[in-house]
């Protein structure tokens, strides 16, 4: 990966940015009430007494909840604490109804782990975990109902949320998208969270220093809080970079805070200075016992684990034979892979990979459908591709199937037979057309036995045109150079 | 014939069973005893008495048909502390004056399945925080004791203790976090236990200092504390902190034996300037237990002095943060303001009463960043090793004898109390520990002072073996035969 460097008055500066993600994780109920976690209710539909902290409620864990973070972790290759505690983290907040929120501080549940990411130029990079804890979310404020009220929906209060927390490891903006993207492409496969960062059940902050190149330790960073994309986090990350580096050029300094980034005017803006951040008066929570995890219960979520992308992505290079790019496009999605390998059982990957990249691709683009709904199933590409690899059809046929399938979602065979699209391979039918061919373009045959090699092309395609595009391409060839040389 | 007010709990069952008297009449004299009684002591907040009745009605019909349960038709009185379905519920504290749950505590919906009805909602101090139950917003509880000067009944379980003593309820439940149940028992001339933490689910009662808080009986005697606890205790899911154990008969230990039992005594409790009085009987409950067989054995709990600034701690920071969802925001009063913050302000200004900011304040201190370690941490290191000195000593005995309390009841309204919140602390310093350790421990009578107070002995036992408390304090109780009101 090329360097991502900052040039200012002829020195150079490297970005140091780690990132603070929270996951929604993905459970029937909330992570210390049996209410339902599920999205799209009416307001105040899925509230407990426990959410709203009425007097004399208790949290009670729900194991889901920690089965999943589990299996997070796992999916992070990080280490699983079988001693992790809650601790209360005390706030006043109107969508924080208990007055603190119950997280872990000093013994998260996921110690350090570590995830590669896959990088434009091919190369990868490993990303190192620090942490991850699980916590309780907050409700959602609503302010733009009324003008002078405001109001509040206790729906996603409670829900469980992993927090992660990765070391200050990018170096640039493309790497923390790389690993936002991976991350995402992980949780989806592990089923612990949907990670969709528009619908703010993946968030993500960006902290962020730069530093000269050379130099040892860190500059003084500030926090970019709550980005909501992919792209947006990438765009914080370097505006906030070139935002300090115009400071020094200044030969200025700045305090730590935290900051929002705008991206209509793709600037960061100043949000609170660090010495007002809230005194959180963390303690261990007395309603919960320390959580203690066996390693029965660790073995045996480790057995459910399904297998990663990273791991599919060899799989796919060595044992498929695609292309690392191929490999990792086709990974990064779990339906993909899943539609992938559903398509080429039985058939050849590599094609079907060409055409899954391709023609597919693009299908599902022109149409603005997602995998889950595509009109060509995955049997009918691996039987196109099937019908290919035996000759039955040609590459250029096999375009007009497609296009037929990606319409009706036929079977390609069906398509072919009904049609009358199988490929002539009979030797003496397309040797009469080759010869009626050459017959008839005596000065065109001149040329070409004169040296214009070029103009093989030209008759295959006339011999392609009078079959109506049903011969052999090879056999054509074949023919033709048999005919046309000697 | 005795009032049916005047009896305990085995008696009056004894006679429900005989079909002496049934449920009915049994709580109408309670509703008329009350009606005539509790403006003299504000032992009530709340009454229920047409839920009472109506559940008499059904005790009758259970008591006909033979089904009747183990507290079938026992009229009691519920500590304002525990959430109680569709009665107000308030916790003593302007805040939540007006709060009506739609739950129901665990233990308090263990009684109702046992049989038990609720004549209504007793006096605490304010969220529990108060060793006078000075501090409730209601006022305070009269000790029925009193004579010429109102005395306070002891807190916070104040009007728990005190409803039992002047006969307004069989039994009551009550809360201990720091002695609430056993020094009001030791001030009103009642019963009282706080059993092992985790024994009685904490689901539904509003929280204090979640580390602390266990909900225990308050009644006549100790023979209605087993029968009252054996329906109150078991596991509940709902509560993280209860414990997954079995729950022995406690009536079962009532009558056995002491023979043998080694019964400590710890240095550390005989405290300089102690009250003369309290250590005569202190004396005196040593010797009835040895003369029933008991062995008497010195034992020392080194760090005790230690306990009380250590529960000054730990108690108000879990409070801080158990009383920051008072905000006015999904229930209770609220007192609004131009935004936010002074809505937050002007509820919890107007809502909370002096004691309870106090303790907020000090717990949000000991929290705060820059003062953790020195307060809250050291706090939780002394709570582990007050917890080894227990440890330590029950390798010598079996269970522990000492006062409950270092005086006497005091008059509402005392000076010296008011003035310095400290020399009212000091009044936990028997019980406290037992808190931090979280052990069982019981309050029963021993005697009256000259004054012709009531004054009480404790007898802190293993973890989960509150078994062994109730044969002791059975015996002693028997030796004692204290004259209740």
């Amino acid at each position: 990966m090329a360097e991502y460097i900052l040039e200012s008055n002829g020195e150079k500066w490297e970005i140091i940015c780690g990132l603070e993600i929270h996951c929604q994780i993905i459970s029937k109920s909330k992570i210390f009430s049996g209410a339902s976690t599920e999205f799209g209710v009416d307001a105040n539909e899925n509230v407990s007494f426990v959410d709203v902290a009425m007097p004399g409620m208790l949290p009670v864990l729900n194991m889901e909840c920690v089965k999943q973070a589990v299996k997070t972790g796992l999916g992070l290759n990080a280490k699983i604490n079988k001693f992790s505690q809650f601790s209360r983290k005390n706030y006043f907040y109107a969508d924080l109804p208990q007055g603190y929120q119950i997280t872990q501080e000093k013994h998260p549940l996921i110690g350090e782990g570590h995830v590669s990411i896959d990088l434009s130029d091919g190369t990868t990079k490993e990303i190192g975990i620090e942490r991850i804890h699980i916590e309780q979310d907050t409700g959602k404020s609503i302010h733009d109902i009324d003008p002078k009220k405001s109001f509040i929906d206790y729906n996603r209060a409670g829900v469980g949320l992993m927090e992660l927390v990765t070391k200050p490891d990018f170096r640039s903006p493309d790497e923390a998208g790389a690993f936002l993207r991976k991350l995402r492409s992980i949780v989806r496969y592990l089923g612990t969270c949907d990670g969709n960062m528009d619908e703010g059940s993946m968030r993500c902050d960006a902290s962020v220093s730069i530093r000269k190149v050379g130099e040892t330790g860190f500059r003084p960073r500030c926090e970019i809080k709550n980005v909501n994309s992919v792209k947006f986090a990438m765009q914080a990350i370097e505006a906030e970079a070139k935002r300090q580096l115009e400071i020094y050029e200044k030969g200025e300094s700045f305090e730590q805070e935290s900051r929002q980034f705008d991206p209509t005017t793709c600037t960061t803006k100043y949000m609170r200075k660090k010495e007002y951040a809230h005194e959180y008066r963390q303690f261990p929570e007395p309603d919960l016992p320390p959580l203690v995890l066996t390693d029965e219960f660790i073995e045996e979520i480790k057995s459910q684990l399904v297998e990663l992308p990273d791991e599919k992505k060899r799989r796919y290079i060595s044992q498929m034979g695609l292309t690392a790019y191929d490999a990792m496009v086709i990974c990064e999605n779990k339906e993909v892979a899943e539609f992938f390998e559903e398509a080429s059982d039985g058939h050849d990957a590599k094609k079907v990979a060409n055409w899954l990249m391709g023609d597919f691709f693009a299908m599902l683009n022109k149409k603005g459908v997602d995998i889950n709904n595509s009109p060509v199933s995955a049997k009918n590409l691996g039987k196109l591709v099937e019908l290919i690899s035996k000759d039955i059809i040609s590459g250029k046929i096999a375009k007009d199937v497609f296009e037929i399938m990606s319409e009706t979602g036929g079977d390609p065979e069906v398509i072919v037979e009904e049609k009358g699209l199988k490929q002539v391979t009979d030797t003496s039918a397309i040797e009469a057309i080759v010869d009626e061919i050459i017959a008839n373009n005596p000065d065109n045959v001149a040329s070409y036995k004169a040296g214009k090699n070029n103009l093989l092309g030209w008759f295959v395609g006339q011999v392609m045109k009078q079959s109506q595009g049903k011969a052999n391409p090879g056999v054509v060839n074949k023919l033709l150079r048999d005919k046309l040389d000697n | 014939m005795t009032e049916l007010t005047n009896l305990t709990i085995h008696e009056t069952l004894r006679k429900l069973r005989a079909r002496e008297v049934s449920p009915i009449e049994v709580t109408e004299a309670y509703i008329k005893k009350i009606e005539e009684n509790n403006s003299k002591y504000n032992a009530y907040v709340t009454t229920s008495f047409d839920k009472a009745l109506d559940g008499a009605k059904e005790s009758e019909k259970r008591y006909i048909n033979g089904t009747n349960k183990s507290l079938d038709g026992i009229a009691i009185g519920v500590k304002d502390l525990f959430c109680t379905k569709d009665i107000r519920t308030t916790a003593c504290s302007h805040i939540i004056d007006n709060f009506v749950p739609k739950y129901e505590s665990n233990v308090t919906q263990n009684l109702l399945n046992d049989g038990a009805l609720f004549l209504g909602k007793l006096n605490l101090d304010e969220f529990a925080m108060g060793g006078s139950n000075e501090t409730s917003c209601f006022g305070p509880v009269v000790n029925p004791w009193s004579k010429d000067v109102k005395l306070v009944a002891g807190g916070s379980s104040g009007g728990s203790a005190a409803a039992v003593s002047a006969n307004l309820c069989a039994g009551s439940t009550g809360t201990d976090t720091g002695g609430s149940i056993r020094q009001p028992a030791a001030f009103c001339g009642v019963t009282g236990i706080k059993p092992t933490y985790g024994r009685c689910s904490r689901y539904g009662v509003i929280a204090f200092a979640s580390s602390l808080d266990q909900a225990g009986p308050i009644c006549k005697d100790v023979t209605d504390c087993a029968l009252m606890l054996n329906s109150m205790a078991g596991y509940d899911n709902r509560d993280a902190t209860s414990s997954n154990v079995s729950v022995p008969d406690f009536t079962s230990f009532i009558g056995q034996d002491i023979r043998g039992l080694k019964v400590g005594i710890p240095d550390e409790y005989r405290i300089e300037g102690m009250n003369e009085e309290i250590a005569q009987y202190w004396n005196k409950a040593t010797k009835m237990l040895e003369e029933r067989g008991a062995e008497i054995v010195r034992i020392s709990l080194p760090h005790t002095k230690y306990a009380l600034p250590s529960y000054y701690v730990i108690a108000p920071a879990e409070a801080s943060s158990n009383l920051a969802r008072y905000d006015g925001i999904r229930y209770g009063n609220r007192v609004d303001g131009n935004n936010m913050e002074e809505l937050y302000i002007n509820t919890r200004t107007q809502g909370f009463g002096k004691e309870v900011k106090r303790r907020i304040l000090i717990g949000t201190y000991v929290l705060s960043a820059g003062f953790y370690d020195a307060y809250y941490l050291k706090a939780q290191k002394v709570r582990r090793l007050i917890k080894n000195d227990f440890d330590e000593a029950f390798k010598k005995c079996d269970v522990i004898l000492t006062p409950t309390t270092p005086v006497e009841a005091f008059a509402i309204g005392d000076k010296t109390m008011s003035e310095n919140p400290i020399n009212m602390y000091l009044n936990d310093v028997y019980t406290v520990s037992v808190n931090l350790a979280g052990l069982p421990a019981m309050s029963l009578p021993i005697g009256l002072s000259k004054n012709g107070l009531p004054l009480g002995m404790q007898l802190i036992g293993k973890a989960f073996d509150e078994a062994t408390i109730f044969k002791t304090a059975y015996q002693l109780e028997r030796d004692v035969n204290f004259k209740r009101i």
